[in-house]
């Protein structure tokens, strides 16, 4: 029977799990009564679902469809004025959701803010590019790599990929060696589709090694025993075959022990 | 469209037929000056710049992506591929990340070395901005003997790992070795050199140089409002006036027991950047200079302490039981961080770089995002360059010293 792999994430897994691990949690801490945190909390009011501080930065859940109107507050009210980093989390298998964060310094106070909203699959989020001109790109990428839309963005387009590509590669649904789309896009963009049968798809397999690759040299007679038929049912090929032979040394006889197949 | 016959050929970058009158080029994406593959979409109305479209991606390799695949030390080597300038500060960036997620603290010879590696890294970065950056606005015998002495650095970096490029000399928990014998009386030289040459060298053949002053000065202006508005951090920040500085405000590393000043300019151009990154290659080597005799005072451990996450020394593998156990596990499995998530800020010789890490206690990362200073700014790029010539777009790209390993990751 084959084995079980769950299509909803095929990332990376460690091939053993215990089965009694509970892992810990890095420790979470309330925000402190006084100091710039508990400002800062006592500005945005109800706009903060959940605040706590964790490895010394404070975060701060919120509603998504508010996650404008805190920006706003942080920067013009809390001297938030950089937005250091914006990005999404996938959690569709688990939750079916995505997880954004935006990541703010306060320069003046060298504090860091960490803004959490949790979006549905195929809800849009709203731009904080008139806020934060950073998230021009950003936010371009969030939508590259996760397909999250953004809405009243400038210029919503991809980024680090193609235009014309297929998918999103963050997701937790791609593989990382890529999907179909991916191993045709190559011979499909530079031979056309009807090459597709002479040239056959990409092998985006990083592990793959070549019978008749003579650069590199994994199978050049080692790991088989001498004298055996490496083809493998294999027909010869134009592609010249490495030319290394095995001579035996030990007995001083000079005999070549492999005949090349 | 255009419609190619024997006297106006087909033009692959230019497009002239516009109802506006302006040329539509395509700057890169190979172009010398574009340092690495920025393809830059410019709008021009005679030799102004309208509009500005950097396009950028053409060095994606799914760094991010790679390490939700990747348990966390096998990801550190991949680090070296994204600043490829300065690649010990991105491993230190991302161990420092994991060290902070899993709790642990790098013994005091190791933050020695990490230190003075940081700040050599900082010093080949810098070299390097100023040899292409002068090369690119068209002074070319800076550009030879800055990556002279880049070699001497670089020949430093080999002397302690090997490589030259990508070092990976820094491991979560630590360093992998000790610095051979010599070293230090090595970088001592070496600083003194770098010391002599930014002043008598590239100090006295560009400072005052009135060809690079026209080319730099009041060319790529931001102001202090707009650099925190994009993202920009480092010597683009400090450039525009702003005194920030992740090692000074908050401190990591020995940074908070070095004496160092963090040079900041009101120009808000492009020479006001130059001489930050100038009169940080001399903070760099003052720093190399202190933390030289605390080498001496540290004891020889290079690896923290933490069997869970960290594997013991070599010569304890080799000889207790527990500890091959130990090793085989982390290496066959890798560690397994606590749940949580962590944002860890470092200067790099360009900016801000930080790692936000995203745990479930599994051994592969659940989301690891690296935020690049680069990226944010070739973000810049797209407003700085409007308004300005064809012939400043050069001297633009290059004082934001973008590296596409970063930007594209």
């Amino acid at each position: 029977m084959r084995k079980y792999v769950p299509k909803d994430n095929v990332q990376g897994k460690s091939y053993y799990t215990d089965r009694f691990w509970v892992a810990p949690r890095v420790p979470r801490t309330e925000v402190e009564a006084e100091g710039h945190f508990a400002q800062v909390l006592t500005t945005l009011a109800k706009l903060a679902k959940e605040a706590y501080v964790e490895l010394g930065q404070m975060v701060i859940h919120i509603d998504a469809s508010q996650n404008f109107e805190v920006m706003k507050t942080l920067k013009e009210a809390c001297g938030y004025t950089q937005c250091s980093e914006q990005s999404a989390v996938d959690y569709l298998a688990k939750d079916g959701e995505f997880e954004l964060f935006y990541q703010l310094l306060n320069i003046t106070e060298a504090k860091r803010v960490r803004v959490i909203c949790r979006i549905k699959q195929n809800e849009a989020i709203e731009s904080i590019e008139p806020l934060y001109k950073s998230a021009n790109f950003a936010e371009r990428e969030i939508f590259d790599m996760f397909g999250i839309k953004v809405n009243n963005h400038p210029f919503l387009k991809r980024i680090l990929m193609p235009d014309d590509w297929e998918g999103h590669p963050l997701l937790k649904t791609y593989p990382m060696i890529g999907d179909e789309f991916a191993s045709w896009y190559e011979v499909d963009k530079i031979f056309g589709k009807e090459y597709r049968d002479v040239i056959g798809p990409e092998n985006r397999d990083q592990a793959r090694i070549e019978r008749y690759d003579t650069k590199r040299f994994s199978r050049v007679g080692y790991e088989v025993p001498f004298d055996a038929d490496i083809s493998a049912g294999e027909t010869k090929t134009d592609i010249e075959y490495s030319e290394t032979v095995l001579v035996d040394y030990t007995k001083n006889s000079g005999k070549q022990l492999d005949e090349r197949r | 469209m255009q419609q190619p016959n024997k006297l106006t050929p087909f033009f692959e970058n230019l497009n002239f037929e516009r109802d506006d009158n302006t040329m539509v080029i395509n700057f890169g994406p190979q172009h010398p000056s574009a340092h690495g593959q920025l393809r830059l979409v410019l709008e021009l109305d005679g030799e102004q710049v309208v509009k500005a479209y950097p396009d950028i991606g053409y060095l994606h390799r799914g760094i991010e992506k790679m390490a939700e695949n990747m348990t966390y030390n096998e990801f550190l080597p991949t680090t070296d591929r994204l600043d490829y300038i300065a690649s010990t500060s991105n491993n230190y960036a991302y161990a420092l990340a994991v060290e902070k997620l899993i709790g642990i603290e790098a013994p005091r010879r190791a933050q020695v070395i990490r230190t003075m590696l940081l700040e050599l890294n900082r010093i080949i970065s810098h070299l390097f901005f100023v040899a292409t950056h002068a090369l690119d606005v068209g002074a070319m015998s800076v550009f030879l003997y800055a990556f002279r002495e880049r070699e001497f650095a670089m020949d430093l970096m080999e002397d302690y790992c090997g490589a030259r490029l990508t070092h990976s000399a820094v491991r979560i928990g630590g360093v992998p070795l000790d610095l051979p014998t010599g070293w230090l009386e090595a970088a001592a030289t070496f600083c003194n050199k770098i010391d002599h040459e930014v002043v008598h060298t590239y100090g006295a053949l560009l400072n005052e140089n009135r060809i690079w002053k026209m080319r730099l000065e009041d060319v790529g202006v931001i102001s202090a409002e707009d650099a925190l508005s994009w993202g920009c951090t480092g010597p683009m920040l400090r450039g525009s006036g702003v005194n920030w500085d992740i090692r000074k405000e908050e401190p990591y590393e020995l940074y908070p027991e070095l004496d160092f000043d963090i040079p900041t300019s009101d120009r808000c151009d492009s020479y006001g950047r130059f001489m930050i990154y100038m009169e940080e290659m001399k903070q760099s080597t003052r720093i190399i200079r202190q933390l030289i005799p605390m080498y001496k005072k540290t004891e020889p451990q290079l690896m923290a302490h933490a069997p869970q996450y960290i594997s013991a020394p070599k010569e304890e593998i080799m000889t207790q039981n527990y500890a091959l156990m130990q090793h085989f596990v982390l290496v066959t499995q890798g560690m397994r961080p606590p749940k949580g998530e962590v944002y860890v800020p470092t200067e790099s010789p360009k900016g801000e770089l930080g790692f936000y890490i995203k745990s479930e206690g599994e051994p592969y990362a659940y989301r690891l995002k690296c935020r690049a200073p680069s990226f944010f700014h070739t973000g810049l790029l797209q407003e700085l360059l409007v308004g300005t010539y064809i012939a400043d777009v050069v001297t633009i790209i290059g004082t934001t010293n973008i590296v596409f390993g970063e930007v594209d990751r």
